[in-house]
């Protein structure tokens, strides 16, 4: 029984570590590499600890207005969404029960249609729209941010309608009877019974809505117009090349978004535990002298305690610490290993040379065992020349990186050498 | 004395499609009366109460509150208060502020809104209680915090519906009394809906039962209970034993029944069956449990009822008998308890006998169903 146990104890960790390897794992490298100091984000090999990508993403402009346009743009969806689905979860609600399926079926639409003909259909529609107007192209009906907003809270409305749902189908209506009965008007039966009762929803609804829009990517591609928004220019970078500031805007991201939960699981605990007993949690509060209350019993408390101190360690830090003297060190380690390499391969054509020399001038060569793959590669990749022997077979062995990548790769100029053949060592080439 | 107001349902129905939930209702109430409406459960007491608060329109007919027309008028408007069958206290407002909502809709100030709100949280004897939610009080606290909320919002009408249904029978009683007491020191009118026969009879100036729909019978407590004018309402309220028969003979307002079971047997004709029975017809004969007593001799006449006793029960006040008539035919005989032990008469024969002013006969009819 007992190694029964314990076997199973053993492969229940085990499908644990797997299952939040998968699940956080690719997070956990993301982060590493946005404190490691090569300009192309990798997690190892680890060189040096480095604060610099995330000046260098404070410096970006093209990222900061993408966040900024998608903080307007998310702003905008929650106002709208919010408005738009309390409106719809009340008529669905309240309306006339024959008409409440179709009605629904309508309002929850959006949410099954992909997210790529919205942005198309929105684009389209307000274009026409603008058209028949006979109103320039640049006019607000065109301007990325309104259409943007448009677009994403046709289907994140929905969303927020099925929240509002949820917390009203618990609503009882005799409540707002009863504020009528006495004497209230429809708004303030609305306001002071029906809000503070639909506020968590609201709330939810809201933080459902900013991140929904925040994320989006489909519909907002078709609507952004002048204004891209930061998932627009992420993807933008991507196709030209990447620098681990991306990794440290992600690193940001996980980070803002763990403390946000955090703090949220503060609060509610905090709630319950004054709704379980209300008298002791003011007496815990009131004394002085003892840990404040919610941290004794609260784990998440003390996670967010620690996050806070972890945080402002890491700015005091960073602001002293510089990475200059140990880059300087690893760019030595590369320039000897590099001199070492070129040494080599000199040395193996100097040996080549010399072979062909004893061995004549004979074109098709004697030592066939290896130039048969030589050619045989060179028949398939017609343009190895213009590539500057990048593709050259040595490139593909890993014992031998070669001397070519640094001064004669093609890309390193205008791509910060993204495609610079030492990162393709264990890949292979790919641009073509 | 009276500061309420009357309130008239005049040709009332009330359909929710094509169903007839309110069926010609005319009643009309006294301004400072405590008024009941009492029926069984899915009558239409609710329904008529929201009619009269405003919450639904009658599809035909007027209802009139102090004089005025209410159609058209919406419930904020009407002065009228309703206490909901479940009470419908808001949730996340303090007491306090559930009992001042009324005065914060017309927007009085903070400091004046708690002050009334203490004043009468002391009448409900609530004192100093106004800061809890009230999801923190017993049923019987928000049951009283219902009462002062509605009373808050100074109404000339009280509307109650079913408020005391939830409690256990020593609270209910305590409330009765109680609200028959803010009733009469705040003069206002109060229409009241129960199923409870006896809260309807202890606490009302007049009664109204229902039957599905409609309104049998609209009296004070003791005609309701000695006269009724259908067989549902005698058989609803309190307790009856039934004889069904056809008339044999009338003589003034007394009528001779031959019952179907039990032998001729002879009955008062209650005012409102006066002229619409007649000899030959179907008619049902009612004779109240405590009207029956042990007959001096055997002799066979026509207020004598034989029968076996069944079974005896004990009830504090009272003894019931319970006993089968010929044909099994199943009654019921209470008498009051006199302090003597009593010699058990459980499976002898008996013969019973009534004072034929305490027996009535109507029509042939509904009875209520047990
Ligand atoms: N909104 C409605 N739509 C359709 N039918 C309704 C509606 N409200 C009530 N009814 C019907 O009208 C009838 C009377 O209902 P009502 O609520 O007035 O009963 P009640 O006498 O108050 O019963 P209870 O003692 O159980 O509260 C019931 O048969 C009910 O099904
Ligand atoms: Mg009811």
């Amino acid at each position: 029984m007992k190694s029964q146990n314990l076997v199973l104890k053993i492969f229940l960790g085990l499908y644990l570590a797997i299952f939040f390897s998968y699940l956080l794992g690719p997070l956990i490298i993301m982060g590493v590499t946005a404190f490691n100091s090569p300009g192309f984000p990798r997690a190892a090999p680890w060189e040096c600890l480095t604060f610099e990508w995330f000046e260098v993403l404070s410096n970006d402009k093209r990222i900061m207005t993408g966040l900024k346009n998608s903080l307007i743009v998310g702003s905008g969806t929650v106002i709208l969404s919010v408005v738009l689905g309390l409106a719809g979860a009340l008529m669905l609600t309240q309306i006339y029960p024959k008409l409440r399926a179709t009605f629904y079926t309508i309002v929850i639409a959006p949410i099954l249609i992909p997210g790529v003909v919205l942005g198309i259909s929105t684009l389209v529609f307000w274009d026409r729209l603008n058209i028949m107007l006979g109103l320039s192209g640049d006019s607000f009906l065109h301007n990325g941010i309104f259409l943007t907003i448009l677009g994403q809270s046709t289907f994140i409305a929905s969303y927020c309608m099925l929240v509002f749902l949820a917390r009203l189908q618990r609503f009882d209506m005799g409540l707002t009877e009863a504020a009528l009965d006495l004497g209230a008007t429809n708004v303030q039966a609305f306001r002071k019974v029906l809000v503070p009762f639909l506020m968590p929803a609201i709330a939810s609804a809201a933080v459902l809505a900013f991140l929904a829009s925040f994320e989006n990517y489909n519909t907002t591609t078709f609507t952004f117009g002048k204004y891209p928004t930061l998932t627009i220019e992420l993807a933008q970078k991507v196709r030209y090349g990447i620098n681990p500031s991306i990794s440290a805007l992600a690193f940001t991201i996980v980070v803002l978004t763990i403390f946000a939960a955090v703090t949220h699981e503060v609060t509610q605990r905090r709630k319950q535990l004054a709704l379980a007993s209300g008298a002791t949690v003011s007496a815990i509060r009131g004394d002085g002298f003892l840990l404040p209350g919610f941290l004794r019993s609260n784990p998440a408390a003390i996670v967010l305690l620690v996050l806070s101190v972890g945080a402002v360690a890491t700015v005091g830090f960073a602001s002293t610490y510089s990475p200059d003297s140990c880059k300087v060190v690893v760019r030595e380690q590369k320039r000897a290993l590099q001199q070492k390499q070129i040494e080599k391969i000199k040395q193996q054509r100097l040996q080549q040379q010399r072979d062909k020399a004893t061995k004549g001038p004979d074109i098709f060569g004697a030592d066939k065992s290896k130039v048969a793959p030589q050619s045989g590669f060179a028949t398939k990749s017609p343009g190895v020349g213009a590539f500057g022997n990048v593709f050259a077979p040595t490139n593909l062995d890993k014992t031998q990186p070669k001397p070519e990548s640094k001064t004669e790769s093609p890309g390193k100029g205008a791509f910060g050498n993204v495609f610079a053949p030492t990162n393709l060592n264990e890949t292979g080439p790919k641009k073509p | 004395m009276s500061r309420g107001v009357g309130v008239s349902l005049q040709d009332v129905w009330i359909k929710f499609g094509d169903f007839v939930a309110v069926r010609e209702a005319n009643v009309d109430i006294q301004g400072g009366a405590f008024f009941s409406f009492l029926g069984p459960s899915g009558c239409g007491k609710t329904t008529i109460l929201r009619s009269v608060s405003g919450f639904l329109d009658p599809s035909q007919g007027k209802i009139i509150i102090g004089g005025n027309d209410m159609a058209g008028i919406g419930p904020n408007k009407r002065p009228t208060a309703l206490i909901f069958q479940n009470l419908a206290l808001f949730p996340l407002m303090k007491v306090w502020e559930n009992i001042a909502f009324s005065l914060e809709v017309k927007g009085v100030g903070t400091a004046a809104r708690r002050k009334r709100a203490d004043e009468l949280l002391d009448m409900i004897a609530l004192t100093g209680q106004g800061d809890k939610l009230p999801s923190e009080l017993s049923g019987g606290q928000k049951q009283r915090v219902a009462i002062a909320r509605a009373l808050c919002a100074e109404p000339d009408v009280l509307l109650l519906d079913e408020p005391l249904s939830a409690l256990d029978l020593k609270l209910r009683q305590h409330m009765r009394t109680e609200l028959r007491e803010i009733q009469q020191r705040v003069g206002i009118t109060f229409i009241y809906i129960t199923h409870d026969q006896s809260e309807a009879l202890t606490m009302s100036d007049h009664v109204a039962v229902m039957k599905a729909g409609v309104i049998d019978q609209i009296s004070d407590g003791q005609t309701i209970y000695d006269d009724p004018s259908t067989p549902f309402v005698a058989s609803f309220v309190g307790e009856n034993n039934v004889f069904r028969g056809k008339v044999k003979s009338i003589d003034g307002d007394k009528a001779l029944i031959s019952t179907n079971r039990s032998g001729d047997l002879l009955s008062r004709i209650p005012l409102s069956a006066k002229g619409t029975l007649g000899v030959g017809d179907d008619a049902m004969m009612f004779i109240r449990p405590e009207a029956l007593s042990i007959a001096k001799d055997d002799a066979a006449a026509n207020n004598h009822v034989t029968a076996l006793v069944l079974n005896e029960e004990f009830e504090g006040q009272t003894f019931n008998v319970f006993l089968e008539g010929d044909g099994g035919k199943e009654m019921k005989m209470s008498l009051v308890n006199q302090g003597k032990a009593r010699e058990s008469a459980k499976g002898s024969s008996l013969t019973l006998e009534y004072a034929p002013d305490q027996a009535i006969v109507l029509p042939a009819g509904e009875l209520a169903s047990e």
